[in-house]
């Protein structure tokens, strides 16, 4: 547990201090708010198609065992096989199983946060299947041997000079660090790739339950290529993707699209309702749509926080905060970063050893006024510092406000203790930020403002 | 099965307590609950699109060229032809890929040139060496600039991704005026038996992996061109 928060604490420290980090993620984000509010104002009303988005969600997720009874059904009918997954190994288990069944020994990745989640690459890589990512930012980091950075933007913390160097090392070829070509260079590497792989394996952005189909959103169409040539598709989506009703698409698509990217529409927005399908001329002859749960019913089953279950990762509260651009992606130590990943990290995996990401937070709000769902996520982070000290309280937390009480409740020791903290101001001063001072974490960048040797109240007392 | 059981088992016990209405921060005083769908009324929230047609081709127009899509209107076939053929030359086509349909047998034939029919399967070495993908679509969408197509009236789902520029034949008609109408006449259209994909394509492929800087043609066509009379 400590662990966890101690590894925290190191990168927040170095990242935020790291001048080039943070001019890089400067520029990455420069233009988001600016096309991202442009967006926002075409909209004829952006503040009632949220709370139309957030009544939506609710209802998908206020009744989703119905929701996900009928998407299985339609799913069912047209030839597609689902399956269901209580935990991450359940579902690594039952794709390398499929993979396995297929005889198959390559396989083209379309962006899937799910298979980070469950850390499906590696379980594959270690039975010996080739896993190869196709999003563009994707494939960076795999070619790095990192996680994403951030859940719609993977490779954003990285400059092109590093891509390049990146790409001639691992790919031998990279023109230049124009990201044209470079860009170019991993379209002619995948082109192939496509084409031989046995097995295409996608996430999922939405799910509908009235027609039974999976939406998938992107812009680079690999996603497409993906779920088009490979004569076997596997989908793995977690199970609060769902939405009740076919046309609810006409509301989120433009939306994610907006909050996420500042985009009108993401380029490419697909709905599959099933494998290839009589008299079609090509797709899948096989699709596997995977149902994972991974604790998400542990955070259905907190009535308080269930909204958490709405998000549809368009990574808008992970590029206004503060919190986030100054540490970054990956010091959060988690699939999902940024303040949504505060929020339901302790619901997925465990509240104690991951509490400590509800304080890496300034409570400012700008995450819940950027959520196209209107979750209420920076209430959450409270909550989650209620729950966590609640159900395991710190000893000297709570002694030091007995203390605190005690001193605040009898106007004498209110007195002395002012005279004491203003004698021992120059001590204070002496020692501050240094091994002896017991406030050091707080007192080491920050100022003490002088105490004045009268207080207001001294002062109001002795007007006349 | 039994997983789906188990899941479905906590689904339910979790739901046995209801959660507070969205959006409000807890104030349930003001929520307001009718039973039609919340986004029903989608098309009072979203970007505007103008009353008349007129005005929804400008839209349509004015999208698809922030999109860096090519849209061009004739007033007639011939005329469409006419371009197409230009677009052959400038480009230096020889090869390229399409379906069977009523604009698209036109359109082929007058290109003279060879090529990859996808109506009874295809060689797929062959249709990436195309230089374009020439399909139908189902609509145009004034609201976006997009063009949608599914795997039964664009050739499959392969065609108008895989060749590096996409060619979309429409005829004025098939423009519609915001998004919630496509995905209603998509409904009429073809429930409950759906084609297996169906989708909406907004401007040519795209991305900003490096650097947050626009690149066209990542994996998809580098160029999107709807010809339309
Ligand atoms: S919590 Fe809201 S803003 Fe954050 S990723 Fe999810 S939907 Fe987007």
């Amino acid at each position: 547990m400590s662990s966890n928060v101690s590894d925290f604490k190191t990168r927040a420290t170095e990242k935020a201090g790291d001048l080039r980090h943070r001019s890089v993620i400067r520029t990455a984000l420069r233009s988001y708010e600016i096309v991202r509010d442009k967006r926002k104002a075409a909209f004829q009303s952006w503040e009632s198609a949220r709370q139309a988005a957030a009544e939506t969600k609710w209802e998908a997720v206020n009744h989703l065992d119905k929701h996900l009874e009928a998407l299985t059904a339609k799913l069912e009918a047209r030839g597609t096989k689902v399956h269901w997954a209580s935990t991450g190994a359940q579902a690594r288990e039952i794709i390398a199983q499929i993979l396995r069944d297929k005889k198959a020994r390559s396989i083209i990745k379309s962006k899937a946060m799910t298979s980070e989640e469950i850390h499906l690459n590696d379980a594959l890589e270690k039975e010996g299947f080739t896993v190869v990512e196709s999003d563009l930012g994707e494939f960076i980091v795999q070619l790095r041997h990192e996680p994403p950075y951030h859940i719609v933007f993977p490779s954003m913390h990285l400059t092109r000079g590093e891509i390049k160097d990146l790409f001639l090392k691992e790919l031998g070829d990279a023109p230049s660090d124009s990201p044209e070509e470079l860009t170019m260079v991993a379209r002619r590497v995948m082109r192939q790739k496509y084409i031989t792989a046995d097995v295409g394996f996608t996430g999922a952005n939405f799910a509908i339950a009235e027609t039974g189909m999976i939406s998938i959103t992107e812009n680079e169409g690999n996603a497409r290529i993906t779920a088009a040539l490979p004569k076997t598709m596997i989908t793995l989506m977690g199970i609060e993707k769902v939405l009740p009703r076919f046309s609810d698409l006409a509301l989120f698509l433009p939306m994610l699209a907006t909050a996420g990217a500042g985009q009108p529409m993401t380029c490419y927005n697909t709905m599959y309702s099933g494998p290839r399908q009589p008299g079609e001329v090509d797709g899948p002859e096989e699709w596997h749509v995977v149902l994972l749960d991974n604790r998400r019913t542990e955070l259905l089953a907190d009535a308080e926080q269930r909204d958490a279950l709405h998000c549809i990762r368009c990574g808008a509260c992970l590029n206004v905060c503060p919190i986030f651009r100054n540490v970054g992606g990956h010091t959060y130590g988690t699939t999902y970063s940024g303040p949504v990943g505060a929020v339901i990290t302790p619901h997925l995996r465990g509240l104690q050893e991951w509490k400590h990401l509800s304080n890496a937070s300034s409570l400012c709000g700008a995450c819940t006024e950027a959520c196209p769902v209107k979750i209420d996520l920076h209430h959450h982070l409270l909550q989650n510092r209620r729950n966590a000290s609640a159900s395991q309280p710190s000893f000297f937390e709570k002694l030091a406000y007995q203390v605190f009480g005690i001193v605040a409740n009898e106007p004498a020791f209110w007195s002395l203790a002012k005279k004491i903290g203003w004698l021992t101001q120059p001590l204070q001063r002496a020692i501050k930020g240094s091994a002896l001072d017991p406030a050091k974490a707080w007192t080491k960048t920050r100022d003490l403002p002088p105490q004045p040797r009268e207080s207001f109240k001294d002062w109001w007392s002795n007007r006349k | 099965m039994s997983e789906r059981n188990n899941i479905l088992g906590r689904i339910r016990e979790a739901l046995k307590v209801s959660a507070p209405l969205p959006g409000l921060h807890g104030d349930t005083a003001s929520a307001h609950r009718s039973t039609e769908s919340p986004a029903s009324h989608a098309r009072e929230w979203l970007p505007s699109v103008g009353a008349s047609s007129e005005e929804q081709v400008a839209l349509f127009a004015k999208n698809a060229a922030d999109l860096k899509a090519d849209f061009q209107l004739f007033a007639s076939r011939d005329e469409l032809i006419i371009a197409l053929i230009k677009l052959r030359d400038t480009e230096k086509w020889s090869r390229v890929a399409s379906h069977g349909g009523g604009l698209t047998n036109f359109a082929n034939k007058a290109l003279g040139l060879p090529v990859t029919l996808t109506d009874h399967g295809y060689n797929v070495q062959e249709m990436e060496q195309c230089d374009a993908g020439i399909t139908e679509c189902d609509a145009l969408i004034a609201q976006t600039g997009g063009v949608v197509v599914t795997s039964r009236s664009a050739g499959g789902r392969a065609l108008s991704v895989l060749p590096p520029h996409h060619v979309v034949i429409a005829q004025r008609g098939q423009l519609v005026s915001d998004l919630p109408t496509a995905f209603a006449n998509l409904q009429s259209k073809y429930a409950p038996d759906f084609p297996s994909m169906i989708s909406f394509i907004t401007g040519p492929s795209r991305t900003g992996d490096i650097e947050r800087i626009l690149v066209l043609g990542a994996h998809g066509p580098k160029k999107l061109t709807i010809l339309c009379f």
